[in-house]
C-alpha cells in the first residue's frame, strides 16, 4: 500500500488502477468497521478546511476519522474564524499544518488545493476545488460501481446532467480512464464538458458518444450517474434558467432500463432525481452516500500509514 | 535602382527576424519599446521564403532576457533572433517555448487560485501547443489561448 502513504491527494490523474484497486480492497475492509471505533490512527489530528458549504463530504470525512480513532479540529465559517479578518489561504493552511497530521480542504477557487498541499508539510486532501477537481468522490463512485458489479471493465456508463460545470464530473472520467469502459455525455450541448476535458477523452482513447435525450441510451446502459445542474457554477443565469429542469430523471425514462441498471447521484439532488425513483431497483445513491465513509477511513488510513 | 527597402545593419545589439506578419509591433510592445530608446528598425510584411510575408525588427543597444524571449516564443513561434556585436552576427538562434512557463502570465480563469490577491503562488503553465501556442495552467488546468495570452502581454505593459 506504499503509494498512498504521506501523499497529497489532489486530483484523480496521481493514481493508477493498482492504488484503485489497493484503495477498494482496503474500504471493503473497512465496511465492516463502519459502525465501530478502530483505533488505528489513535492520537492523530485531521484538520478540516472548508471554504465552501458541503455536507456528505465533510461528514464522511469527519466520521472517517473518528471511526479510525483519530480527532479532527474543523476552521469554523468565515466568520468565526480569521478569515474574517483577512487571513490569506496560505497562512491559514500553515497554522492547519503545525496543529494536525492532515489536512481536509475545499475552497470555491480552483488550484486551491494543489497550492495548499505546496505550503503544507502534511498530505493535502482535496475535498473538492472550484469546478476543477472532487477526487475523493470520483474514488467513491467508482468504488460504489465496483461493489455492485465485481468490476469496472466492460461497463457502459451514462453521465447526465451538467457535465460541464460538475467537478466531479473531471475526476470521474478520469478515474475511469484506467479502465474499458464506454460513456455516453448525456447533456444539453451547452453543457457538454470542456474542451480540456474532451481533449483528455480523446487522448486517453476513451470510447464515447453524446446523447442529448436519455431514451435514446438509457438501454444500452449499466450506471446512470446524474449530476445536479448547478446553479452556482452557471455565470449565465438566463443559460440556467434555459436548462434546469430539462434533465429530470423520472420512473418513465427507466421503462426501457436494463434490469441491473444502477443509478448513481453525488447529491445533494434538488429535482432532477425524481423522488419515486427512490424505490426502485435502481436507486443506489443512498448506498453510495454510505460508502462515503469507509471508502474515506481507507483513503485516511493509507494516507497515514495506518497499520498495514 | 533597387526596390527593395534598404535598412542599415545594426552596430550591436538584435535583429528578430521570422516573425509571423503583424505581430512585430505586439513585440514591441511586449519588449516596452516606445521607440524612445534608441535606433529600431521595423519591417513589415516583406517576402519570405519560409513564412511567405514576415516581420522583421533591428534594435540597437538591446539584449533579451529569458523572459523576454520566452515571451517572444510565444507570440512568434517562428522567430530567430540574431545578436550582432561591431556590425557581424555572432550568435543566431531560433525562439524555442520551454515546457514550462513560470509567472510571466497570468491564467484567464478569474476562479484560479493564482489570480487570488495576497496569496504567494506563483502563476505555472504547461506548453501544450507551441504553434499557435496554448498554455495550460498548472493550478486550474484551463486552457490559455495564444489570443488571451497576447492581450495580457499587450495590456500588461
Amino acid at each position: 500500500m506504499g503509494n498512498w502513504h504521506g501523499r497529497d491527494v489532489i486530483s484523480a490523474l496521481e493514481w493508477g488502477r493498482g492504488d484503485l484497486m489497493d484503495l477498494f480492497q482496503e474500504a471493503q475492509e473497512m465496511e465492516k468497521h463502519a459502525k465501530s471505533i478502530l483505533h488505528i490512527l489513535d492520537g492523530k489530528v485531521m484538520g478540516v478546511a472548508f471554504f465552501e458549504p458541503s455536507t456528505r463530504t465533510r461528514l464522511s470525512f469527519e466520521t472517517a476519522m473518528l471511526r479510525l480513532g483519530g480527532r479532527f479540529i474543523e476552521l469554523g465559517g468565515a466568520e468565526a474564524s480569521s478569515l474574517a479578518k483577512g487571513e490569506n489561504l496560505a497562512d491559514t493552511v500553515r497554522m492547519l499544518d503545525s496543529y494536525s497530521n492532515i489536512i481536509v480542504i475545499r475552497h470555491e477557487l480552483e488550484g486551491a488545493a494543489k497550492f495548499a498541499a505546496e505550503v503544507a508539510d502534511s498530505p493535502v486532501i482535496n475535498a473538492g476545488d472550484g469546478a476543477q477537481n472532487h477526487p475523493t468522490q470520483a474514488m467513491l463512485d467508482v468504488y460504489t460501481m465496483w461493489r455492485e458489479f465485481g468490476r469496472i471493465d466492460g461497463l457502459s456508463i451514462g453521465l447526465l446532467g451538467d457535465l460541464r460545470y460538475a467537478r466531479v464530473i473531471n475526476s470521474l472520467i478520469q478515474l475511469l480512464s484506467l479502465f474499458n469502459v464506454k460513456i455516453y455525455l448525456v447533456s444539453p450541448p451547452s453543457l457538454r464538458p470542456r474542451n480540456e476535458l474532451m481533449d483528455f477523452i480523446n487522448e486517453r482513447g476513451i470510447r464515447y458518444a453524446y446523447a442529448e435525450d436519455l431514451n435514446e441510451v438509457i438501454g444500452d446502459l449499466d450506471v446512470i450517474y446524474v449530476v445536479r445542474i448547478q446553479k452556482e457554477r452557471i455565470p449565465d443565469p438566463i443559460e440556467y434558467e434555459k436548462v434546469k429542469g430539462s434533465f429530470k430523471l423520472t420512473i418513465d425514462a427507466l421503462r426501457n432500463a436494463r434490469n441491473e441498471l444502477i443509478i448513481l447521484h453525488p447529491l445533494p439532488r434538488i429535482d432532477e432525481v425524481d423522488f419515486a425513483v427512490d424505490y426502485t431497483r435502481h436507486a443506489r445513491y443512498f448506498r453510495q452516500a454510505a460508502l462515503g465513509v469507509p471508502l474515506r477511513m481507507a483513503l485516511i488510513k493509507l494516507v497515514l500509514g495506518g497499520v498495514e | 535602382m533597387s526596390k527593395e527597402l534598404i535598412i542599415s545593419k545594426i552596430r550591436n545589439g538584435i535583429v528578430i527576424d521570422h516573425i509571423p506578419a503583424g505581430r512585430a509591433l505586439v513585440i514591441l510592445k511586449i519588449l516596452r519599446l516606445t521607440g524612445t530608446e534608441g535606433r529600431i528598425a521595423l519591417v513589415m510584411n516583406v517576402d519570405s521564403g519560409k513564412l511567405g510575408r514576415k516581420d522583421i525588427i533591428k534594435i540597437e543597444g538591446k539584449n533579451l532576457s529569458q523572459d523576454e524571449l520566452n515571451m517572444i516564443a510565444i507570440i512568434a513561434p517562428t522567430a530567430t533572433v540574431n545578436i550582432v556585436s561591431e556590425y557581424e552576427v555572432k550568435q543566431k538562434f531560433k525562439v524555442e517555448l520551454p515546457t514550462k512557463i513560470r509567472n510571466i502570465i497570468k491564467c484567464k480563469n478569474p476562479k484560479c487560485i493564482t489570480n487570488k490577491a495576497r496569496e504567494p503562488v506563483v502563476p505555472s503553465f504547461t506548453v501544450i501547443k507551441e504553434n499557435p501556442a496554448t498554455l495550460k495552467c498548472d493550478y486550474c488546468g484551463t486552457y490559455n489561448s495564444l489570443r488571451d495570452v497576447e492581450s495580457q502581454l499587450v495590456m500588461k505593459q
